[in-house]
């Protein structure tokens, strides 16, 4: 190395370099909006400090190969995996580890093609549209059949396992899908397995997180749960809970649609009622009971 | 014979990085950057053969320089250029286009006079390399 003309830094103040990122207010950002999860976001919390440290040795001159970072984020339905991959992309383009920092959101459809020869340039074609970023598979045991040995799905993982091992600064690639058939698909395809560094496995979450969660969301669209109403909803969460297809997340959203739902029911029966904004925004208990999820025919899926 | 065609071409030939940085320039014009071939020379030679698809929503040269490096691969005795078309209203058309790969000989361009009648000449350039047959001109 030429020392004339690279002086090397010598010391580095790491409050100074985590504010010039900006990361600490992403890190702090997630733990406010995203509820319980701890164990991804202490992992997350690792691979940031991994990112600054190596950040900073690059600036002192001690050089390592770039680290790997593919993912994989295994865990159940409306677990928040998607929701994470964001923020992770931007975190990595603070870090400069991504150049652009665009999430590209893929399932097996997009990458995958329909006769010979349509599979490589399709998922080509999305590949060099993340270049640069993010490529997020959803639900990434789809691409391989074991049913079928000459799908096409076998194609676009070669052309992916090349492209992340080759390109790996140009482009971090997450996976995810539920643990199970995660697994299966890790054992059939061990590729998959080496290349990615970071596996991360999403929790499901606890009914107090659950009730968070559905404030949360509440408070964003706002409404808000009168204390009975709230009380209810405690009650719902641990009946719906033991229903089949429950999916955390993305079940208590529905529900909450439904709750509007009904609230704008209720209030529109009652035409000479004179609103108020507190009418409007709130929630009431009778709302809550009327789902079916508390009557005996609590049996299909998605019953409200 | 250098043949000259496009952007640059009186440059000495762009090295990766600065293809690279001048496929980045287009892309954050909003423009789409395409990959051309052809073994025809001829300036007036219009028609170039499409590298695979038009590249569309990219958002980093990396992916350009992907197919480049293929196109290279398979083409590297022809000439290739990247071409950056901009959609936008009122233009769509090509903004820029300059060649990122030449063979290694370039024969140059014979010069044909033909006469006419009142001592009138007209001229007709024809690239040597044109004489034979269609991928088998550069080497």
């Amino acid at each position: 190395m030429d020392l004339d003309t690279a002086p090397m830094t010598e010391a580095v103040n790491l409050r100074d370099e985590l504010e010039t990122v900006g990361i600490e207010e992403i890190l702090s950002q997630l733990d406010r909006e995203l509820i319980g999860l701890k164990p991804v976001k202490t992992r997350i919390r690792e691979i940031a400090s991994l990112l600054l440290i190596e950040r900073i040795r690059k600036r002192m001159g001690l050089a390592s190969e770039a680290p790997t970072l593919h993912m994989s984020f295994t865990g159940n339905p409306g677990t928040g995996k998607t929701t994470v991959a964001l923020r992770i992309a931007s975190i990595l383009h603070r870090l400069g580890f991504v150049r652009r920092g665009q999430v590209v959101s893929v399932t097996r459809d997009e990458l995958v093609g329909q006769y010979i020869g349509h599979t490589a340039p399709k998922t080509k074609e999305i590949l060099k549209k993340a270049m640069g970023g993010v490529l997020f598979i959803d639900e990434a045991y789809y691409l391989h059949r074991p049913d079928n040995e000459r799908d096409y799905g076998q194609e676009a993982i070669e052309i992916l396992l090349q492209v992340m091992e080759s390109q790996r600064e140009d482009l971090v690639v997450i996976l995810a899908g539920y643990g199970d058939r995660m697994d299966k698909f890790f054992a059939s395809n061990p590729g998959f397995r080496s290349r990615i560094a970071h596996h991360i496995d999403f929790p499901d979450y606890a009914d107090d997180e659950l009730l968070a969660i559905a404030e949360l969301m509440l408070r964003d669209m706002n409404y808000g749960f009168t204390p009975d109403a709230r009380a209810e909803f405690v009650r719902y969460i641990a009946l719906r809970k033991n229903q089949p297809l429950f999916s955390n997340a993305r079940s208590i959203r529905n529900a909450l649609d439904r709750l509007r739902l009904r609230q704008a029911n209720r209030l529109v029966a009652d035409l000479d009622h004179v609103l108020t904004a507190d009418d409007i925004r709130s929630i009431e208990a009778s709302d809550v009971l009327a789902s079916r999820v508390f009557g005996k025919g609590g049996k299909s899926a998605e019953a409200g | 014979m250098r043949v000259t065609q496009g952007c640059f071409s009186f440059l000495p030939d762009l090295t990766d990085e600065q293809i690279s940085r001048q496929v980045q320039y287009c892309l954050e014009q909003g423009w789409a950057v395409n990959i051309e071939f052809t073994d025809d020379p001829h300036p007036r030679n219009h028609f170039w053969e499409m590298w695979g698809l038009p590249m569309f929503d990219l958002r980093d040269a990396a992916g350009v320089m992907m197919e480049l490096k293929e196109c290279r691969k398979v083409y590297g005795d022809r000439y290739i250029r990247l071409s950056a078309f901009d959609s936008s209203h009122g233009w769509e058309s090509v903004r820029l286009s300059f060649i990122v790969n030449r063979p290694k000989e370039e024969p140059s361009f014979r010069l044909e006079r033909r006469e006419m009648a009142g001592r009138n000449i007209r001229y007709t350039t024809t690239s040597y390399a044109a004489d034979r047959p269609e991928g088998r001109r550069y080497g």
